[in-house]
């Protein structure tokens, strides 16, 4: 294991190929990327450029071909299947375009889920999800199914699931895609909240320059390279 | 392993609050195995009622003795001088006048024709001494009297004599190119014995040359536990080497031979149609993994194993069949529990007895419902396990 020094990503020459049928795509090949810990990066690029899969790579749930990628001082490259899934239950927190709540789970339930993977009673798991749910404000929420709420409130619970288990790094794939300008400035304020309060490492791909300005940098990704700016805080 | 446990759970949870969505399915699914478990128990329960009915129709104080191996009494031969030592044997009854009450008897066959549909069967024809009547249940000659010993005299059971044509009082009829005239109608309490014809014994073994011998020896106890002393004298004589059992065991043994042929029927039957529930089980599982694909990927995305999704989908498969088990469980106990029926073929032409469920039974019908569910999930689990995460949450 590296040192809690380390960066939070760092990644060497790492390759990423797609096969479909007898044709070969090829996402990335030699990408090096470090981020330090308590980064908040915005990821853009064009459509197709491999923001996604990026993502994926980082999360443990899509596989390299060839490279190094170490997330959260562990070697993604060298974990098995049942490795991976145990360490982003403890080191990631997802949160996806479209919430991907479970319809028929309530708010707290919903919250719930990752709390399921630890040694953690029921009381104590109760405790969490309120707090959570408290950081993003819908602690009154508790009992609601998602069809009982607006985008930006089933948003808000993924990220309360997000954050539930306390991971270190969150991977967000365009978080406000699917929001209004409104809702998604109030979705992008928690973001960077979690990550200047509770010091949350955040990697979130968008297309909207203006979410992009509540991160501290964006990396632009294209043809499977990076193009770096740094932004004015 | 708690939290494997908690997985599973959630998952499960999950999967069965989602059923809903996928109702009309799920039902198709739960009535198929309902049907395959309906179909099973009732073929069982036909059974089980028919053998319960013959064998409680047999008397525990009547011994029947037969050939050693032989079993049934068309196969059995008993010479005159065993008949003799079964009659000195212990536990015997004796009559008033001192006599064993025990009657030698031959097992013939004789073609008849049944009223109908004007086809052959083979009838029974049971030659008896006079003591024959007696040791069995309820014999009354309800028409007519009993036949004279000595004579080509015969009388009919009463429901053979519904059945099959010309045995009514008074007619004569051909056996063996000899002439008999039937004098009598007699029932027996509902028993086998009214599907069959009796005439005097030694007339029988003359014309149809088996002087000297019989088919089975039967005789009243003195108690029913008397069988084992008289089994045991049985066993230990070289010269007698014959089967003693009570007439209830004897049923029993008769009657398990159509109750076999009636659940070999039904086994082939319920399982054939297992098969088609089957299909559809399968057909339900996948598409409810399909459907659940993004809940699933999601699932694996936060942590969860893919264990825990593989049991989740297998829990919710065997509980679709567990419904479906119960269902045609409850639906065979109130439809055909206690249903009567009867003509069976065989020597039991006229036996009426009730559809019998049972526990054993009602756990053989679950197991196959279960059965169903597990390889109905199996196939549909593996695929859930085994889903690529990012093709679930991306529909791809
Ligand atoms: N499972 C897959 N099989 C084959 N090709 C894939 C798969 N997933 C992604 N790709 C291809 O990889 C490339 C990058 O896809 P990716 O989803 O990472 O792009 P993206 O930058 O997220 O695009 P968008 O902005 O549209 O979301 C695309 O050309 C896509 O078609
Ligand atoms: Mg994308």
């Amino acid at each position: 294991m590296s040192s809690p020094n380390s960066p939070m990503v760092g990644i060497v020459d790492l390759c990423k190929r797609y096969t479909k049928g007898k044709e070969t795509i090829t996402i990335f090949n030699g990408l090096n990327l470090a981020i330090p810990r308590g980064d908040f990066v915005a990821m853009m690029g064009p459509s197709g450029s491999g923001k996604t899969t990026l993502l994926n790579l980082l999360g443990g749930i899509d596989r390299s071909d060839t490279g190094e990628i170490e997330v959260a001082s562990e070697r993604l490259d060298r974990l098995s299947e049942s490795e991976l899934s145990r360490w982003r239950a403890s080191h990631i927190g997802f949160i996806f375009q479209f919430y991907n709540l479970m319809p028929m789970l309530t708010a707290a339930q919903n919250v719930e889920l990752p709390l399921l993977l630890t040694r953690l009673g029921r009381k104590e798991r109760r405790q969490r999800v309120e707090t959570a749910l408290g950081v993003v404000g819908l602690a009154d929420r508790v009992k609601h199914y998602p069809k009982e709420m607006s985008g930006g409130q089933q948003q808000r619970v993924a990220i309360a699931r997000a954050i539930v288990s306390d991971p270190a790094l969150l991977l967000c794939d365009e978080p406000t895609g699917d929001l209004d300008r409104d809702t998604a400035d109030e979705i992008l304020s928690i973001l960077q909240v979690l990550n200047r309060d509770l010091g949350k490492t955040i990697v979130m791909v968008t297309h909207d320059p203006a979410a992009a300005r509540y991160a501290k940098r964006s990396l632009h990704l294209d043809k499977g390279n990076f193009i770096e700016k740094e932004l004015a805080a | 392993m708690r939290s494997i446990f908690l997985q599973i759970l959630a998952v499960t949870t999950i999967n069965l609050k989602s059923l809903p969505q996928r109702l009309w399915l799920s039902l198709a699914t739960v009535i198929a195995v309902g049907l395959v478990v309906t179909v099973l128990l009732a073929f069982l329960a036909m059974a089980n009622g028919f053998q319960r009915t013959i064998a409680d129709s047999g008397a525990e104080d009547i011994a029947v003795a037969l050939r050693s191996g032989s079993l049934s009494e068309i196969n059995s031969v008993v010479l005159r001088d065993q008949v003799r030592l079964i009659e000195d044997g212990p536990g015997i009854a004796r009559g008033a006048d001192g006599k064993p009450q025990t009657s030698g008897e031959l097992y013939l066959t004789v073609d008849g024709t049944k009223r109908s549909t004007g086809t052959k069967a083979s009838l029974p024809l049971r030659g008896l001494g006079p003591q024959g009547p007696a040791l069995r249940r309820g014999v009354v000659i309800t028409a007519g009297r009993m036949f004279n010993p000595g004579t080509n005299e015969i009388i009919v059971g009463k429901a053979l004599g519904k059945e099959f044509e010309g045995f009514d009082l008074g007619q004569t009829v051909t056996f063996n190119s000899t002439r008999w005239t039937v004098v009598g109608i007699f029932a027996a309490d509902g028993s086998v014995f009214e599907s069959e014809i009796w005439a005097d014994l030694p007339v029988l073994q003359s014309l149809f040359k088996r002087v000297g011998a019989v088919q089975t020896v039967r005789a009243r106890l003195i108690n029913p536990a008397a069988i084992e002393a008289l089994r045991a004298y049985s066993d230990s004589d070289p010269r007698l080497k014959l089967d003693v059992m009570s007439e209830a065991a004897y049923f029993a043994q008769q009657a398990s031979n159509t109750s076999d042929l009636i659940q070999k029927l039904g086994w082939p039957l319920a399982i054939a149609m297992a098969f088609g529930s089957l299909a559809g089980a399968l057909n339900t599982m996948y598409s409810s993994v399909a459907a659940r694909a993004t809940e699933i990927a999601t699932l694996r995305a936060i942590g969860f194993s893919g264990f825990s999704t593989f049991v989740g989908t297998l829990v919710e498969s065997l509980i679709l069949a567990a419904v479906g088990g119960v269902i045609g469980a409850a639906a065979t106990y109130l439809v055909f529990d206690g249903f009567t029926a009867s003509t069976i073929g065989g020597s039991f032409s006229q036996v009426v007895f009730n559809f019998q469920l049972s526990p054993r039974l009602i756990g053989q019908g679950l197991l196959l419902a279960l059965v169903v569910g597990l390889f109905g999930g199996l196939f549909p689990a593996l695929r859930a396990a085994r889903m690529p995460i990012v093709a679930g949450l991306y529909g791809s």
